[in-house]
Protein backbone atom coordinates (compact mmCIF):
# COMPACT_ATOMS: atom_id res chain seq x y z
CA UNK A 1 0.00 0.00 0.00
CA UNK A 2 1.27 3.44 -0.90
CA UNK A 3 1.68 5.79 2.00
CA UNK A 4 -0.66 8.65 1.43
CA UNK A 5 -0.65 12.25 2.50
CA UNK A 6 0.36 12.52 6.15
CA UNK A 7 -1.92 15.49 6.56
CA UNK A 8 -5.60 14.86 7.20
CA UNK A 9 -7.74 15.70 4.20
CA UNK A 10 -10.95 15.77 6.23
CA UNK A 11 -12.23 18.63 8.29
CA UNK A 12 -10.88 18.06 11.81
CA UNK A 13 -13.25 19.14 14.54
CA UNK A 14 -11.91 20.48 17.86
CA UNK A 15 -11.77 18.17 20.88
CA UNK A 16 -15.07 17.72 22.66
CA UNK A 17 -13.78 18.43 26.17
CA UNK A 18 -17.10 17.59 27.81
CA UNK A 19 -17.18 14.13 26.22
CA UNK A 20 -13.54 13.46 27.13
CA UNK A 21 -14.20 14.51 30.72
CA UNK A 22 -17.12 12.06 30.86
CA UNK A 23 -14.88 9.23 29.57
CA UNK A 24 -12.33 9.82 32.32
CA UNK A 25 -15.10 10.05 34.91
CA UNK A 26 -16.45 6.64 33.80
CA UNK A 27 -12.93 5.21 33.96
CA UNK A 28 -12.59 6.52 37.49
CA UNK A 29 -15.92 4.94 38.52
CA UNK A 30 -14.86 1.55 37.06
CA UNK A 31 -11.56 1.76 38.93
CA UNK A 32 -13.30 2.74 42.18
CA UNK A 33 -15.72 -0.21 41.97
CA UNK A 34 -12.82 -2.60 41.31
CA UNK A 35 -10.90 -1.25 44.31
CA UNK A 36 -14.04 -1.61 46.45
CA UNK A 37 -14.37 -5.26 45.33
CA UNK A 38 -10.74 -5.81 46.24
CA UNK A 39 -11.20 -4.42 49.74
CA UNK A 40 -14.37 -6.46 50.23
CA UNK A 41 -12.56 -9.65 49.19
CA UNK A 42 -10.14 -9.25 52.10
CA UNK A 43 -12.32 -7.74 54.81
CA UNK A 44 -15.72 -9.48 54.53
CA UNK A 45 -16.62 -13.03 55.45
CA UNK A 46 -17.11 -15.38 52.52
CA UNK A 47 -20.72 -16.28 51.96
CA UNK A 48 -23.83 -15.69 49.97
CA UNK A 49 -23.98 -11.97 50.95
CA UNK A 50 -20.46 -11.22 49.69
CA UNK A 51 -20.97 -13.22 46.50
CA UNK A 52 -24.25 -11.44 45.74
CA UNK A 53 -22.56 -8.08 46.30
CA UNK A 54 -19.73 -9.08 43.95
CA UNK A 55 -22.15 -10.06 41.21
CA UNK A 56 -24.23 -6.88 41.62
CA UNK A 57 -21.10 -4.70 41.49
CA UNK A 58 -19.93 -6.58 38.39
CA UNK A 59 -23.25 -6.00 36.62
CA UNK A 60 -22.99 -2.35 37.63
CA UNK A 61 -19.53 -2.17 36.00
CA UNK A 62 -20.87 -3.96 32.90
CA UNK A 63 -23.59 -1.32 32.66
CA UNK A 64 -21.00 1.47 32.61
CA UNK A 65 -18.91 -0.29 29.96
CA UNK A 66 -21.90 -0.94 27.69
CA UNK A 67 -23.59 2.44 28.14
CA UNK A 68 -20.62 4.82 28.26
CA UNK A 69 -17.82 3.02 26.39
CA UNK A 70 -19.87 1.16 23.81
CA UNK A 71 -22.41 4.03 23.54
CA UNK A 72 -25.33 1.58 23.60
CA UNK A 73 -27.45 4.18 25.38
CA UNK A 74 -27.05 6.54 22.41
CA UNK A 75 -28.24 3.98 19.83
CA UNK A 76 -31.80 3.92 18.50
CA UNK A 77 -34.27 2.38 20.96
CA UNK A 78 -35.08 -0.73 18.84
CA UNK A 79 -31.37 -1.56 18.61
CA UNK A 80 -30.91 -0.94 22.33
CA UNK A 81 -33.75 -3.30 23.26
CA UNK A 82 -32.78 -5.98 20.73
CA UNK A 83 -29.42 -6.22 22.54
CA UNK A 84 -30.65 -5.90 26.13
CA UNK A 85 -33.90 -7.91 26.13
CA UNK A 86 -32.37 -11.28 25.02
CA UNK A 87 -30.05 -11.09 28.04
CA UNK A 88 -33.09 -11.78 30.25
CA UNK A 89 -32.65 -15.46 29.33
CA UNK A 90 -29.37 -15.44 31.24
CA UNK A 91 -31.21 -14.72 34.49
CA UNK A 92 -33.01 -18.03 34.12
CA UNK A 93 -29.78 -19.82 33.17
CA UNK A 94 -28.13 -18.62 36.39
CA UNK A 95 -31.10 -19.74 38.53
CA UNK A 96 -31.38 -23.12 36.79
CA UNK A 97 -27.69 -24.02 36.85
CA UNK A 98 -26.99 -22.83 40.39
CA UNK A 99 -29.95 -24.91 41.58
CA UNK A 100 -28.63 -27.88 39.60
CA UNK A 101 -25.15 -27.41 41.06
CA UNK A 102 -26.38 -27.27 44.65
CA UNK A 103 -28.49 -30.39 44.10
CA UNK A 104 -25.43 -32.24 42.80
CA UNK A 105 -23.60 -31.05 45.91
CA UNK A 106 -26.29 -32.52 48.17
CA UNK A 107 -26.25 -35.86 46.36
CA UNK A 108 -22.47 -36.18 46.17
CA UNK A 109 -21.33 -35.06 49.64
CA UNK B 1 -46.74 13.62 -11.89
CA UNK B 2 -46.74 12.05 -15.39
CA UNK B 3 -48.52 8.74 -16.00
CA UNK B 4 -45.26 7.09 -17.11
CA UNK B 5 -43.41 7.73 -13.91
CA UNK B 6 -41.97 4.58 -12.33
CA UNK B 7 -40.51 6.24 -9.27
CA UNK B 8 -41.76 4.90 -5.95
CA UNK B 9 -43.49 7.63 -4.12
CA UNK B 10 -42.12 8.15 -0.65
CA UNK B 11 -44.74 9.56 1.59
CA UNK B 12 -44.33 10.39 5.22
CA UNK B 13 -47.00 7.79 5.99
CA UNK B 14 -44.63 4.90 5.15
CA UNK B 15 -43.22 4.97 8.64
CA UNK B 16 -39.81 4.06 10.03
CA UNK B 17 -40.02 0.39 9.02
CA UNK B 18 -41.51 0.99 5.58
CA UNK B 19 -38.16 0.70 3.83
CA UNK B 20 -35.88 3.21 2.21
CA UNK B 21 -34.29 4.34 5.44
CA UNK B 22 -32.27 3.02 8.39
CA UNK B 23 -34.69 2.30 11.22
CA UNK B 24 -31.88 1.41 13.63
CA UNK B 25 -29.82 4.45 12.58
CA UNK B 26 -26.67 2.33 12.42
CA UNK B 27 -24.62 1.09 9.49
CA UNK B 28 -24.62 -2.55 8.38
CA UNK B 29 -21.15 -3.16 9.83
CA UNK B 30 -21.98 -1.73 13.21
CA UNK B 31 -25.25 -3.68 13.45
CA UNK B 32 -23.52 -6.94 12.57
CA UNK B 33 -20.80 -6.25 15.13
CA UNK B 34 -23.50 -5.75 17.78
CA UNK B 35 -25.30 -8.97 16.90
CA UNK B 36 -22.03 -10.90 16.79
CA UNK B 37 -21.23 -9.55 20.24
CA UNK B 38 -24.68 -10.56 21.48
CA UNK B 39 -24.02 -14.15 20.37
CA UNK B 40 -20.57 -14.00 21.97
CA UNK B 41 -22.14 -12.76 25.21
CA UNK B 42 -24.24 -15.94 25.25
CA UNK B 43 -21.19 -18.12 24.62
CA UNK B 44 -19.21 -16.57 27.46
CA UNK B 45 -22.25 -16.49 29.73
CA UNK B 46 -22.75 -20.22 29.19
CA UNK B 47 -19.11 -20.87 30.16
CA UNK B 48 -19.14 -18.62 33.19
CA UNK B 49 -22.49 -19.84 34.51
CA UNK B 50 -21.26 -23.43 34.08
CA UNK B 51 -18.27 -22.44 36.22
CA UNK B 52 -20.68 -21.18 38.87
CA UNK B 53 -22.72 -24.40 38.72
CA UNK B 54 -19.67 -26.65 39.04
CA UNK B 55 -18.26 -24.49 41.80
CA UNK B 56 -21.39 -24.79 43.96
CA UNK B 57 -21.44 -28.56 43.37
CA UNK B 58 -18.15 -28.86 45.36
CA UNK B 59 -17.61 -28.07 49.03
CA UNK B 60 -15.80 -24.79 49.64
CA UNK B 61 -12.58 -24.61 51.65
CA UNK B 62 -13.70 -23.77 55.17
CA UNK B 63 -10.48 -23.64 57.22
CA UNK B 64 -8.20 -20.74 58.12
CA UNK B 65 -6.26 -19.07 55.30
CA UNK B 66 -2.86 -19.77 56.93
CA UNK B 67 -3.41 -23.53 56.91
CA UNK B 68 -4.69 -23.76 53.32
CA UNK B 69 -3.41 -26.68 51.29
CA UNK B 70 -4.71 -27.61 47.88
CA UNK B 71 -6.90 -30.71 47.69
CA UNK B 72 -9.23 -32.26 45.15
CA UNK B 73 -11.80 -32.69 47.92
CA UNK B 74 -12.83 -29.03 48.01
CA UNK B 75 -12.82 -25.91 45.83
CA UNK B 76 -9.86 -23.61 46.59
CA UNK B 77 -10.08 -20.00 47.76
CA UNK B 78 -8.87 -17.90 44.78
CA UNK B 79 -6.81 -15.41 46.79
CA UNK B 80 -4.74 -18.34 48.10
CA UNK B 81 -4.14 -19.72 44.60
CA UNK B 82 -3.45 -16.55 42.64
CA UNK B 83 -0.95 -14.90 44.93
CA UNK B 84 2.35 -14.81 43.03
CA UNK B 85 4.14 -11.92 41.32
CA UNK B 86 6.75 -12.04 38.57
CA UNK B 87 10.33 -11.41 39.75
CA UNK B 88 9.27 -11.68 43.40
CA UNK B 89 9.54 -15.37 44.15
CA UNK B 90 7.96 -16.52 47.40
CA UNK B 91 6.22 -13.23 48.15
CA UNK B 92 2.61 -13.71 49.25
CA UNK B 93 0.70 -11.06 47.26
CA UNK B 94 -2.90 -12.25 46.95
CA UNK B 95 -4.68 -11.07 43.80
CA UNK B 96 -2.20 -8.21 43.25
CA UNK B 97 -1.06 -9.41 39.84
CA UNK B 98 -4.56 -10.05 38.54
CA UNK B 99 -5.56 -6.64 39.90
CA UNK B 100 -2.81 -5.07 37.79
CA UNK B 101 -4.05 -7.04 34.76
CA UNK B 102 -7.59 -5.77 35.32
CA UNK B 103 -6.30 -2.23 35.61
CA UNK B 104 -4.34 -2.58 32.33
CA UNK B 105 -7.38 -3.87 30.44
CA UNK B 106 -9.69 -1.14 31.77
CA UNK B 107 -7.05 1.48 30.91
CA UNK B 108 -6.80 0.15 27.36
CA UNK B 109 -10.59 0.34 27.11
CA UNK B 110 -10.39 4.01 28.12
CA UNK B 111 -7.76 4.80 25.47
CA UNK B 112 -9.90 2.93 22.94
CA UNK B 113 -12.95 5.07 23.65
CA UNK B 114 -10.73 8.16 23.36
CA UNK B 115 -9.65 6.90 19.91
CA UNK B 116 -13.32 6.49 18.95
CA UNK B 117 -13.98 10.05 20.11
CA UNK B 118 -11.06 11.28 17.98
CA UNK B 119 -12.46 9.28 15.05
CA UNK B 120 -15.76 11.14 15.29
CA UNK B 121 -13.78 14.35 14.84
CA UNK B 122 -11.74 12.94 11.90
CA UNK B 123 -8.61 13.73 13.91
CA UNK B 124 -6.03 11.36 12.46
CA UNK B 125 -3.20 12.29 14.86
CA UNK B 126 -5.34 11.63 17.94
CA UNK B 127 -6.71 8.36 16.54
CA UNK B 128 -3.18 7.10 15.85
CA UNK B 129 -1.96 8.17 19.29
CA UNK B 130 -4.80 6.52 21.22
CA UNK B 131 -4.81 3.39 19.05
CA UNK B 132 -1.12 2.96 19.82
CA UNK B 133 -1.79 3.19 23.57
CA UNK B 134 -4.65 0.69 23.26
CA UNK B 135 -2.43 -1.69 21.29
CA UNK B 136 0.25 -1.40 23.96
CA UNK B 137 -2.33 -2.16 26.67
CA UNK B 138 -3.57 -5.22 24.78
CA UNK B 139 -0.08 -6.64 24.30
CA UNK B 140 0.81 -6.00 27.95
CA UNK B 141 -2.34 -7.77 29.09
CA UNK B 142 -1.56 -10.79 26.91
CA UNK B 143 1.98 -10.96 28.26
CA UNK B 144 0.65 -10.86 31.83
CA UNK B 145 -1.75 -13.66 31.03
CA UNK B 146 1.08 -15.73 29.55
CA UNK B 147 3.00 -15.37 32.82
CA UNK B 148 -0.12 -16.15 34.85
CA UNK B 149 -0.67 -19.37 32.87
CA UNK B 150 2.96 -20.35 33.08
CA UNK B 151 2.94 -19.94 36.86
CA UNK B 152 -0.35 -21.81 37.17
CA UNK B 153 1.01 -24.72 35.10
CA UNK B 154 4.36 -24.97 36.89
CA UNK B 155 2.92 -24.53 40.36
CA UNK B 156 4.35 -23.75 43.76
CA UNK B 157 7.55 -24.98 45.45
CA UNK B 158 5.79 -27.44 47.76
CA UNK B 159 2.94 -28.75 45.64
CA UNK B 160 0.12 -30.72 47.26
CA UNK B 161 -0.17 -34.35 48.30
CA UNK B 162 -3.17 -35.73 46.44
CA UNK B 163 -4.87 -39.04 45.77
CA UNK B 164 -6.34 -39.17 42.31
CA UNK B 165 -7.10 -41.44 39.36
CA UNK B 166 -4.38 -41.06 36.73
CA UNK B 167 -4.59 -41.42 32.96
CA UNK B 168 -4.19 -45.21 33.15
CA UNK B 169 -7.15 -45.53 35.50
CA UNK B 170 -4.94 -46.26 38.54
CA UNK B 171 -5.44 -44.74 41.97
CA UNK B 172 -2.23 -42.91 42.87
CA UNK B 173 -1.14 -40.85 45.87
CA UNK B 174 1.70 -38.44 45.17
CA UNK B 175 2.80 -34.85 45.47
CA UNK B 176 1.41 -32.88 42.54
CA UNK B 177 3.04 -29.70 41.26
CA UNK B 178 1.18 -27.19 39.13
CA UNK B 179 -1.76 -28.00 36.91
CA UNK B 180 -2.77 -29.88 33.80
CA UNK B 181 -6.09 -31.14 32.50
CA UNK B 182 -5.89 -34.38 34.54
CA UNK B 183 -4.88 -33.14 37.97
CA UNK B 184 -3.78 -29.94 39.70
CA UNK B 185 -2.36 -29.03 43.08
CA UNK B 186 -4.94 -26.30 43.77
CA UNK B 187 -8.30 -28.07 43.74
CA UNK B 188 -10.54 -30.51 41.87
CA UNK B 189 -9.57 -31.29 38.24
CA UNK B 190 -12.54 -29.23 37.06
CA UNK B 191 -10.97 -26.12 38.63
CA UNK B 192 -7.93 -26.13 36.32
CA UNK B 193 -9.97 -27.34 33.35
CA UNK B 194 -12.36 -24.41 33.66
CA UNK B 195 -9.48 -22.00 34.28
CA UNK B 196 -7.66 -23.09 31.13
CA UNK B 197 -10.77 -23.20 29.02
CA UNK B 198 -12.40 -19.91 30.01
CA UNK B 199 -9.33 -17.67 30.44
CA UNK B 200 -7.93 -19.34 27.31
CA UNK B 201 -11.03 -18.53 25.29
CA UNK B 202 -10.92 -14.98 26.61
CA UNK B 203 -7.20 -14.74 25.80
CA UNK B 204 -7.99 -15.95 22.28
CA UNK B 205 -10.44 -13.07 21.93
CA UNK B 206 -7.80 -10.65 23.21
CA UNK B 207 -5.32 -12.01 20.65
CA UNK B 208 -7.79 -11.45 17.79
CA UNK B 209 -8.46 -8.02 19.28
CA UNK B 210 -4.76 -7.12 19.22
CA UNK B 211 -4.59 -8.07 15.52
CA UNK B 212 -7.64 -5.91 14.80
CA UNK B 213 -6.20 -3.02 16.83
CA UNK B 214 -2.98 -3.20 14.85
CA UNK B 215 -4.88 -3.25 11.57
CA UNK B 216 -6.91 -0.24 12.66
CA UNK B 217 -3.82 1.62 13.89
CA UNK B 218 -1.98 0.96 10.64
CA UNK B 219 -4.89 1.94 8.39
CA UNK B 220 -5.49 5.11 10.36
CA UNK B 221 -1.79 6.00 10.22
CA UNK B 222 -1.44 5.61 6.44
CA UNK B 223 -4.63 7.56 5.78
CA UNK B 224 -7.02 4.82 4.61
CA UNK B 225 -9.86 6.21 6.71
CA UNK B 226 -9.22 9.76 5.54
CA UNK B 227 -9.57 8.54 1.98
CA UNK B 228 -12.73 6.64 2.90
CA UNK B 229 -14.17 9.78 4.40
CA UNK B 230 -15.02 8.42 7.85
CA UNK B 231 -13.47 6.63 10.84
CA UNK B 232 -16.27 4.14 11.47
CA UNK B 233 -13.85 1.19 11.54
CA UNK B 234 -12.35 2.60 14.75
CA UNK B 235 -15.82 2.49 16.26
CA UNK B 236 -16.50 -1.11 15.18
CA UNK B 237 -13.17 -2.43 16.41
CA UNK B 238 -13.73 -0.35 19.54
CA UNK B 239 -16.99 -2.23 20.19
CA UNK B 240 -15.13 -5.53 20.00
CA UNK B 241 -12.36 -4.33 22.29
CA UNK B 242 -14.80 -3.06 24.93
CA UNK B 243 -16.53 -6.42 24.77
CA UNK B 244 -13.23 -8.15 25.63
CA UNK B 245 -12.97 -5.84 28.65
CA UNK B 246 -16.60 -6.56 29.55
CA UNK B 247 -15.98 -10.31 29.59
CA UNK B 248 -12.83 -9.87 31.68
CA UNK B 249 -14.83 -8.00 34.32
CA UNK B 250 -16.98 -11.13 34.74
CA UNK B 251 -14.02 -13.54 34.56
CA UNK B 252 -12.32 -11.47 37.26
CA UNK B 253 -15.32 -11.67 39.58
CA UNK B 254 -16.03 -15.38 39.08
CA UNK B 255 -12.49 -16.76 39.05
CA UNK B 256 -10.63 -14.41 41.34
CA UNK B 257 -13.16 -13.01 43.79
CA UNK B 258 -15.83 -15.66 44.41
Amino acid sequence: MEVQDTKSTLQVAPRNEEKIKKIWKTAFILLAITVAEFIMAFTMDRGILLYSLFILLTIWKAKYIMMEFMHLGEEAKPLFYSIIVPLIFLVWLVIALVKEGSDIFLMRW
Amino acid sequence: MSAHSTAIEVSSKRGVWGGGNEPLKASYGKLMMWFFLLSDIFTFAAFLISYLAIRVSYPAYAGAAETFTGSNEYWPVPELVFEALPFLHGVHAPLIFVGIMTFILIASSVTMVLAVEAGHRNDRDDVVKWMLWTLLGGITFLSCQAWEWSHFIHGTDNGSLLTYVNGLGQNVTETVFGANLMVNEYGPAAFAQLFFFITGFHGFHVTIGVFLLFLCFYQAAVGVYDKRGHYEMVEKIGLYWHFVDLVWVFVFTLFYLI
